[in-house]
């Protein structure tokens, strides 16, 4: 049999032997092995959770495919509050039809992603529903966040430097060149940056904020960031980095890599003092050599000419002056 | 002589003449200028002004109301690209049609919708082809597969505009603009000197511009300069891309499939001679699109007219950002990335 039929999600034979062959094999430890009905794990302390579903088309695509994008989603968010990621779930909704073989794929590069993540998969279920061929993920994420951690959105102080850890828009060109039958050598950043942020935090530098550039790209991200804090951001545009080839591919189709999705990227918030030294952490960090400091935190909303309109400025390479705001109308539906 | 971009960008700000008044008229242009902050560089004497370039933008109402009713018909889809799913017509959008029911799909490219057919032979597929001088040779293409390959299951439904038609009607009706950023795109396909005779007839300066912060910066003080010189020609700034004579491939393929044609603008009202019309000996493949032009405000005090005309910015509007917004647009303008008003909603008060 190579295609999931309605009978995968009876909840009988064949469910059982599905979930044998692929989950249980690839996944397998202590905890999921034992097949009960929740999974009892070690931990103390201040738990972070998140959850994430990931829809995105095509399944495989360059650098990456939609189970190691779904280890990674969980995995980022729980990290942008200085959480060390232990557990992470898994829910599969798959429309019969969908090719087993791709599934035990998808599944493999999950378990991968997750070694590399230091996570383990302690819970899963899947269901089938009729459809096309379809497979959607959900995970969960769980960590424990050490004792004087405090990372959150709102953090940004005056003076404090925004690094950005690598090149915007690797994924959504990824993405939108697949869907449109484009041929290029760009590749998904798909990415679990445990890492960059784990060095980070040992180093005693001063973080304020961490928060993963997906979905809505960098201006969406900065424009949220500077209202939860209340502070005036200012960047510049010749400071941000993209690769030459999601230049070109941009100046080609009119897109803005200030707009576009990222899947292992983030933007680190630090004191001014430690500026230095974050950088240098994060470039030598795996998935991070490309950062640069794009950015820093002026005065608070309500001083000066400082309004949350206005709340992100962009230095354009002009020299023109160019006011930063979220995405607004439509961004490339299921890209995650 | 030659200038730095520097230099450039500094002597247009220290301009201190006769106020200037520029539009542009390609909406990726105004989208640029938003992007890159070029009204920030620029004196407050020289203006910028969005002209009708926007495809989306100068859509009537009529016509998406017929996409809407075309796709509420059983067995038959419509098929978009995103940019004008959102675009009010005289009581939904699309995507508000699509969320009641109607069979609505997004393609990145017009080929798609081929696939699409093949797929689902059952099913008719209506492409709302909206667009200028640019996008028509590719819906030309697109119809050359569905005769070649004898696909019986694609139509069109046309929205094609052409630029001197309503260029011509903005002059004649005493604008007060000094003079043109040409569309560099259109003037891939058509040419530099397809604005010429509009230049000589109406003493307008024409400068055709790239779309990158630089190509904005160079053809603007160009256009400053012929301006003030009163060099009423077009002068070509984007020459790595536009020639002086029209792409020939792509212009016998417009004059095999379509005819010229009056064509209702949203806010105008209906142009003469400013449209594209499939040939009567392909009207298999039309699905009607001769006499849309009926354009039903949705809201009364939008300005969308006025402003595709350069006679209002954004800001005189009185729904502008409070009920007229990205999230809830009552025109076209705040629709796309490229109409005035998102460009100006997006960028912060910069007028």
């Amino acid at each position: 049999m190579d295609k999931i039929i309605m009978e995968h999600g009876s909840g009988g034979r064949a469910t059982g032997e599905l979930i044998d062959k692929i989950f249980g094999d690839c996944f397998a430890n202590d905890v999921l092995s034992a097949m009960e009905d929740a999974a009892v794990v070690d931990g103390s302390g201040r738990i972070a959770i998140t959850t994430d579903s990931f829809v995105v088309t095509p399944m495989e695509f360059p650098g990456g495919d939609i189970g190691r994008l779904s280890v990674c989603g969980s995995v980022n968010d729980l990290l942008m509050r200085g959480a060390v990621p232990r557990y992470i779930t898994s829910g599969f909704i798959l429309e019969e039809g969908a090719d087993i073989a791709l599934l035990r794929r998808i599944v493999e590069s999950m378990a991968k992603t997750a070694k590399e993540a230091g996570v383990i998969v302690v819970a899963g279920d899947t269901k089938v529903v009729e459809g096309n061929g379809g497979i959607y993920i959900n995970t969960t994420g769980v960590g424990f966040v050490p004792d004087g951690v405090d990372i959150k959105a709102s953090g940004a102080r005056q003076g404090d430097a925004i690094i950005a850890s690598g090149n915007m828009g690797d994924h959504h060109a990824t993405i939108l060149s697949a869907r449109m039958g484009i041929s290029n050598r760009i590749e998904s950043d798909n990415a679990p940056l445990v890492e960059m942020v784990q060095n980070l935090l040992k180093s005693g530098v001063q973080v304020h904020v961490l928060r993963d550039v997906t979905r809505g790209g960098l201006g969406t991200v900065l424009k949220e960031l500077s209202l939860a804090s209340g502070h005036q951001f200012l960047v510049e545009e010749t400071k941000i980095p993209v690769s030459n080839q999601v230049k070109d591919f941009c100046g080609l189709l009119g897109l803005d890599p200030l707009y576009m999705g990222n899947e292992g990227k983030l933007i680190a918030i630090v004191a001014k003092e430690d500026e230095e030294k974050a950088l240098e952490i994060i470039r030598s960090a795996r998935y991070g050599a490309d950062a640069c400091v794009i950015g820093q935190v002026l005065a608070p909303l309500g001083e000066g000419d400082a309004t949350p309109q206005n709340s992100v400025i962009m230095k354009t390479r002009i020299g023109g002056k160019r006011v930063v705001d979220v995405l607004l109308g439509e961004g490339l539906p299921r890209i995650c | 002589m030659s200038l730095t971009i520097e230099e450039i960008g500094k002597r247009l700000g220290e301009y201190e003449g006769e106020e200037i008044r520029i539009m542009e008229v390609c909406g990726s242009h105004t989208a640029a200028i938003a992007r890159y902050g070029v009204r920030s560089i620029l004196s407050p004497k020289i203006r910028l002004i969005s002209g009708p370039g926007c495809p989306v933008c100068v859509t009537p109402t009529a016509y998406v109301d017929r996409l809407i009713e075309l796709a509420s018909t059983p067995k038959t889809a419509v098929v978009s690209f995103g940019d004008l799913f959102r675009v009010p017509g005289s009581r939904y959008s699309l995507s508000e049609a699509k969320g009641r029911g109607a069979d609505v799909r997004m393609v990145y490219a017009p080929m798609d919708t081929l696939k699409l057919a093949v797929e689902e032979p059952d099913t008719t597929f209506i492409f709302a082809a909206v667009g200028f001088e640019t996008t028509a040779p590719v819906y030309t293409l697109m119809l050359d597969e569905i005769i070649g390959k004898g696909i019986g299951n694609v139509k069109l439904l046309t929205s094609l505009k052409t630029m001197p038609g309503v260029l011509r009607w903005l002059l004649d009706s005493e604008t007060k603009i000094h003079g043109f950023l040409a569309p560099g795109h259109v003037c891939a396909i058509t040419g530099s000197e397809y604005f010429a005779p509009l230049a000589k007839e109406y003493h307008k300066p024409f400068a055709v511009s790239g779309f990158e912060a630089e190509e904005l910066l160079i053809a603007i003080y160009g256009l400053v300069q012929m301006i003030r010189e009163g060099r009423c020609s077009v002068e070509n700034f984007y020459p790595s891309v536009v020639s002086a004579g029209a792409n020939e491939v792509a212009v016998s393929q417009l004059e095999k499939y379509f005819r010229v044609s009056a064509a209702g603008w949203r806010g105008f009202g209906v142009v003469e001679e400013s449209g594209l019309l499939l040939k009567p000996e392909y009207q298999q493949y039309d699905a009607g699109s001769a006499g849309l032009f009926e354009d039903r405000k949705r809201n009364k005090a939008c300005s969308c007219g006025e402003i595709l005309k350069g006679e209002k910015t954004p800001w005189d509007c009185p729904l502008f950002g409070k009920a007229c917004t990205p999230q809830n647009p009552q025109g076209a303008c705040m629709v796309s990335y490229e109409g005035s008003c998102l460009a100006a909603f997006s960028t912060g008060g910069q007028n």
